[in-house]
C-alpha cells in the first residue's frame, strides 16, 4: 500500500516536472514567433527578478498580495466554487480601506488606530462583496462565475466613479488616483525598502491558517465534503449553505486584506486598478498547486518574481510584460494537462 | 459473438481482484457470475469492457486477441456493458442520450432516430417515451433505455453488473425476457448477480468467484446449497425470525399527505414502535421513496402531523429529524451517501459528532479500524470511497450511522450484497432494534420484506395499504396488492 503510495507521488512530481518543461517550450516559442531571443529573455527576467535587493524587495511586495488573494482562494476552490469575483473583492477591500482613512484623517485618532481600522474596513469591504455573490449564489440561484464576475465590473466602475467623482484630487480628478495619504498613515516598511513586514507577516500567517484549516481541523474537512459532493453531505447532516456562504466570507476578508495593503503598504491611495489582477494571478496559483495549500506559498512566490522579472522586459528588449502572463497561463494548462495524462495512463 | 478471457490478472495495490481468471463465454449464451461482495466481479467485467486494463492476460473476441483499452473501444468491437451503479444521466432527453455517442453528423435526424428508437423497443414490449427526460425515468427504466442504447451502439456482447437490484418484479421479468431473446439471436450475455435465484432461474451456464478467482463453474441443473458453498466456501442459511418486544410509542405519522410532480399520497397514519420494523413494498415509484423522504424531513408533507416521541416535527428543516435521531440512508450510494475522494477515515470523522475544533486524527483513524472490522469492509482506513466495491460501499454507508438512532430509514439498505453479508448487516440492524430504533426501510425483494418486517405497508399508484401483519402474510398476497389488487 505504502509502496504504491510513494511510486504514484514519484510519478506525479515527474510528470509536473514534464508539464514545466513544455510551458518552458511552449513560451520559448512563442518568443521566437514573435522575434526574440529566448535566452535573452529568460536571462532579462531572472536579472529583472533577482538582479538587486530592491528587485528582490518588490517581489516580495508582489508576494503579499498574492499571498492572501491565493489563501482565500484555497477555501473557495475546496468548497466547489469559482469565485471569479475574488478581483472585486481585493478592489471593495481597497475603497473601503481609503474611505475608512479618508473619514478618520481629519479626526485626531493616532495613526497606527487610523491603520488598524484601514485593515479592518478593508477586510469588511472584501467580505461584503464576497458575500453579495455569496448569496446571490444561494439565495437567488446565480452561479457564482457570473455573479462574481458581474460585481467585478462594479468595483471597477466604482472605483473609476470614486476617483474622479467624490474622491478627486482638488482640482481635476486622474488616473493616478486619489490624493495620497500623509506619511503617518502608511504602513511602516524596512528603511530603504518598500517592503511592509507586517504586510508580508499578514499574508503568511493567511496561508498558514488555511494549511491548518484544510489539513486538520472539521471545518476544513466539512469544506472539503461541501465541494466533491454537496447533496452527500447535506445528508449527512452539513449545513451546505452556511460552509459556501463560510467559504466566501472567509475568502472575502483575505481578498479585502489584500486591498488593504495595496492601500496601506504600496500605493498610499486608490487606484484604477489597484488590485493589480493579483486575484486571478491567485487562481492560477491555486490551480497549479492543485489545490494543496502547502505548495501555494512558493509557488506565488514564484509568480511573483516573474511579474516582477519581466517588467523591465519592454526597455530592454521592446517585448510585451506580458510574456510572463503567458508562461504563467502555461504553466497552469500544462500541469492541468499533464495531470489529465497522468490519469488516463494510471487509471485504475 | 464468442468470449474468451484467458490469464487475466488485475492487483490494486495489494488486492489481487483478478487472480489467472479463464472464462469463455459462447455466443448465445447466458453466463452468470456469482460471488460474495469483493469477489471480482466487477473488476473483470470492467476489464472486458474496457474502462480498465488487466495487468496481464488475454481477450478474445471469437477466437481473434483484441486490445481493449477503453470503453469506446470495447463498444466498437461490440461490447457494452451496464453499470452497477447507474453513471450519473444528465437532464437530457431520451432521443439526446441516444443522439450521443452516435456520430451521424452535425445535424442528426431526430424524427428518424425516434422512429427508429420506437420499432427497436416495441420489439422487446418497452415503452419509454422518446422525449421524456431521463431523470423522470425509474431505474428500471433506464436500464431498458440503457440496453437499447448499446444495442443501438452495435453491442453483441451485454455485461449486466447486478441489474436486477432496484427494479420491480415485472421490470425484472421483462428484462429477463429480453436477455433471453437476445441470446437467441446469438449474442452472448454476461449477467452477474448476488441473487442466487435469478441466476439460477436465467442463467444456462454460472462462474462463481471467491476473493479474486474463479473458483468453480457450474451447469444445469443447479443445487443452490452448491452454489452457496461455492461462494462462500461454507454453507449458510437465513437466520430464524425472532421478535423484539415493542416499548412506549415512537414515531407519528398523523393524516399526512405528500405531494410531488409524480403523484400525491393522501392520508397516511402510521405508529411505528420502538425497535418495530417497518417494511414498505411496491413497484419502483410507488411513493416509497417519498414517503421515507418525507419521514426524514427532506420532503414537507402538505398535510398532516409528524413526530417523535411527542416532539412535533412537522414543517421543520432536515436538521431538526437528525437532531431528533432520525437517520436517513438513500440508495444512489455515490450520489447520495458517500463523498468521493474522500477516505474512510475522512468518512467516518465526518458522521461523527465534531469534537473540538481541530480533529484528532489518531482516534478517528481507531475508530475508523475498529468499524472496518465490526462491518467487514474490504478496505483500508486510508481507501477512498471509490475505490471500494459496490457492496463494501454499502457497508461503509451502514458503518457510518451515529450510534444512538431513534428511526432508521433505509432505502434498500441489502442492495448489491450477497446473501452473507445480507443476513449480518440485518444482524446489526435488529441489534439496534432491540436498543430500541425503529426501523423504515424499502426493498425490491419481496423476501426481504416478509423476513425482517414486523408490519408491511404497500404502496401502489400513490396508495398505500393499512399495515400488514408481517407474519400472516404470504408472498403471493404481497404479490396481488403490489400488482394494485385489493387496493
Ligand atoms: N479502483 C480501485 N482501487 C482499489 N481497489 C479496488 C478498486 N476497484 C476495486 N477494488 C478492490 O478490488 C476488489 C474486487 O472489487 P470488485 O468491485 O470487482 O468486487 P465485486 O465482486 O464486484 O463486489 P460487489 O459484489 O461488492 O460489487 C475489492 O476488494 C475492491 O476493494
Ligand atoms: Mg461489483
Amino acid at each position: 500500500m505504502t509502496m504504491m503510495k510513494t511510486s504514484s507521488r514519484w510519478s506525479g512530481i515527474g510528470f509536473q516536472a514534464l508539464a514545466v518543461l513544455l510551458a518552458l517550450a511552449f513560451t520559448t516559442v512563442v518568443m521566437l514567433i514573435s522575434g526574440a531571443d529566448p535566452l535573452q529573455v529568460y536571462q532579462n527576467i531572472i536579472t529583472g527578478a533577482l538582479g538587486s535587493p530592491t528587485k528582490v524587495d518588490d517581489i516580495l511586495v508582489a508576494w503579499t498580495p498574492l499571498l492572501l488573494a491565493t489563501a482565500g482562494l484555497l477555501l473557495t476552490f475546496t468548497a466547489g466554487l469559482w469565485n471569479i469575483g475574488i478581483e472585486g473583492q481585493i478592489t471593495l477591500g481597497a475603497i473601503f480601506t481609503t474611505w475608512a482613512l479618508r473619514v478618520l484623517q481629519p479626526t485626531d485618532l493616532p495613526p497606527t488606530l487610523i491603520v488598524a481600522v484601514g485593515f479592518l474596513a478593508g477586510a469588511l469591504g472584501g467580505m461584503f462583496w464576497a458575500g453579495l455573490v455569496g448569496l446571490l449564489k444561494i439565495f437567488g440561484n446565480v452561479n457564482e462565475i457570473f455573479g462574481g464576475l458581474g460585481l467585478n465590473f462594479v468595483a471597477t466602475a466604482l472605483t473609476i466613479w470614486l476617483i474622479f467623482g467624490p474622491w478627486k484630487r482638488p482640482g481635476v480628478g486622474s488616473m493616478s488616483g486619489t490624493e495620497p495619504f500623509p506619511l503617518e498613515l502608511w504602513l511602516p516598511t524596512l528603511p530603504g525598502f518598500r517592503l511592509s513586514p507586517l504586510a508580508l507577516a499578514m499574508g503568511i500567517i493567511a496561508i498558514a491558517i488555511v494549511y491548518i484549516l484544510l489539513r486538520g481541523t472539521y471545518f476544513g474537512l466539512r469544506l472539503k465534503a461541501v465541494g466533491r459532493n454537496g447533496r452527500a453531505a447535506f445528508l449527512m447532516g452539513i449545513p451546505t449553505t452556511r460552509y459556501m456562504l463560510m467559504a466566501f466570507l472567509l475568502c472575502g476578508l483575505m481578498a479585502g486584506l489584500a486591498g488593504a495593503t495595496q492601500v496601506l503598504a504600496v500605493y498610499h491611495r486608490l487606484i484604477p486598478s489597484i488590485s493589480s489582477g493579483y486575484g486571478f494571478l491567485g487562481m492560477m496559483v491555486a490551480m497549479l498547486v492543485n489545490y494543496q495549500a502547502l505548495w501555494a506559498a512558493p509557488v506565488a512566490l514564484f509568480f511573483a518574481a516573474l511579474n516582477i522579472g519581466s517588467i523591465q522586459l519592454p526597455i530592454v528588449l521592446k517585448l510585451d510584460s506580458s510574456l510572463s502572463g503567458v508562461l504563467q497561463g502555461s504553466l497552469v494548462l500544462f500541469v492541468l494537462l499533464m495531470d489529465g495524462v497522468r490519469r488516463r495512463l494510471t487509471r485504475s | 459473438m464468442k468470449v474468451e478471457l484467458i490469464h487475466i490478472h488485475k492487483h490494486f495495490g495489494a488486492v489481487h481482484a483478478n487472480n489467472d481468471i479463464n472464462l469463455t463465454v459462447e455466443s448465445g449464451k447466458i453466463q452468470g457470475i456469482l460471488g460474495e461482495n469483493g469477489a471480482g466481479k466487477s473488476t473483470l467485467m470492467k476489464i472486458l469492457s474496457g474502462y480498465i486494463q488487466a495487468d496481464s492476460g488475454e481477450i478474445r473476441l471469437d477466437g481473434t486477441p483484441v486490445k481493449i483499452s477503453s470503453p469506446s473501444d470495447a463498444i466498437r468491437m461490440g461490447i457494452g456493458m451496464l453499470h452497477q451503479d447507474p453513471l450519473d444521466f444528465p437532464p437530457m432527453r431520451v432521443v439526446d442520450n441516444l443522439l450521443i455517442g452516435q456520430d451521424g453528423g452535425l445535424f442528426p435526424n431526430r424524427r428518424e432516430v425516434v422512429r427508429a428508437f420506437n420499432e427497436l423497443q416495441s420489439q422487446f414490449g418497452f415503452s419509454i417515451d422518446p422525449y421524456a427526460y431521463v431523470d423522470t425515468l425509474t431505474v428500471g427504466e433506464r436500464q431498458q433505455l440503457e440496453i437499447l442504447r448499446l444495442l443501438w451502439l452495435g453491442a453483441r456482447v451485454l455485461i449486466l453488473d447486478e441489474p436486477t437490484t432496484g427494479i420491480s418484479a415485472s421490470q425484472k421479468e421483462k428484462l429477463f425476457e429480453t436477455l433471453r431473446k437476445l441470446a437467441a439471436q446469438g449474442m452472448s450475455v454476461i449477467f452477474v448477480s448476488h441473487k442466487l435465484e435469478d441466476v439460477e432461474f436465467l442463467c444456462d451456464r454460472i462462474a462463481v468467484f471467491r476473493k479474486g478467482e474463479l473458483v468453480g463453474e457450474v451447469d444445469p441443473p443447479y443445487v443452490t446449497d452448491e452454489l452457496v458453498k461455492l461462494m462462500f466456501g461454507r454453507v449458510i442459511s437465513l437466520e430464524e425470525k425472532r421478535r423484539y418486544e415493542t416499548c412506549d410509542v415512537s414515531f407519528h405519522l398523523d393524516h399526512v399527505t405528500i405531494e410531488d410532480y409524480r403523484l400525491q399520497i393522501r392520508d397516511i397514519n402510521l405508529t411505528v414502535s420502538c425497535g418495530e420494523v417497518i417494511g414498505l413494498a411496491g413497484m419502483e415509484g410507488s411513493g416509497q421513496v417519498q414517503f421515507l423522504r418525507t419521514c426524514a424531513g427532506l420532503i414537507r408533507p402538505v398535510a398532516g402531523e409528524i413526530n417523535l416521541g411527542g416532539r412535533r416535527l412537522t414543517g421543520k428543516p432536515y436538521r431538526a429529524f437528525l437532531e431528533a435521531g432520525i437517520a436517513y440512508v438513500p440508495a444512489s450510494r455515490m450520489e447520495e451517501g458517500l463523498i468521493p475522494g474522500l477516505s474512510l477515515t475522512e468518512h467516518f470523522i465526518l458522521a461523527e459528532e465534531q469534537n473540538g475544533f481541530f480533529i484528532n486524527f489518531d482516534k478517528a483513524l481507531a475508530t475508523t479500524r475498529q468499524r472496518i472490522e465490526d462491518f467487514n469492509i474490504k478496505g483500508t482506513p486510508v481507501s477512498t470511497v471509490e475505490s471500494l466495491s459496490g457492496g463494501n460501499q454499502q457497508r461503509a454507508l451502514l458503518a457510518m450511522l451515529r450510534q444512538p438512532v431513534n428511526l432508521l430509514l433505509l432505502e434498500h439498505p441489502t442492495r448489491g450484497l450477497d446473501i452473507e453479508s445480507a443476513i449480518w448487516i440485518w444482524g446489526k440492524l435488529k441489534e439496534r432494534c432491540k436498543q430500541g430504533t425503529s426501523i423504515i426501510f424499502t426493498s425490491a425483494d419481496l423476501e426481504e420484506i416478509l423476513q425482517y418486517s414486523d408490519r408491511i405497508l404497500v404502496f401502489y399508484g400513490g396508495k398505500v395499504s393499512p399495515p400488514l401483519d408481517a407474519e400472516s402474510t404470504t408472498v403471493e398476497q404481497l404479490g396481488q396488492l403490489i400488482g394494485g389488487k385489493g387496493f
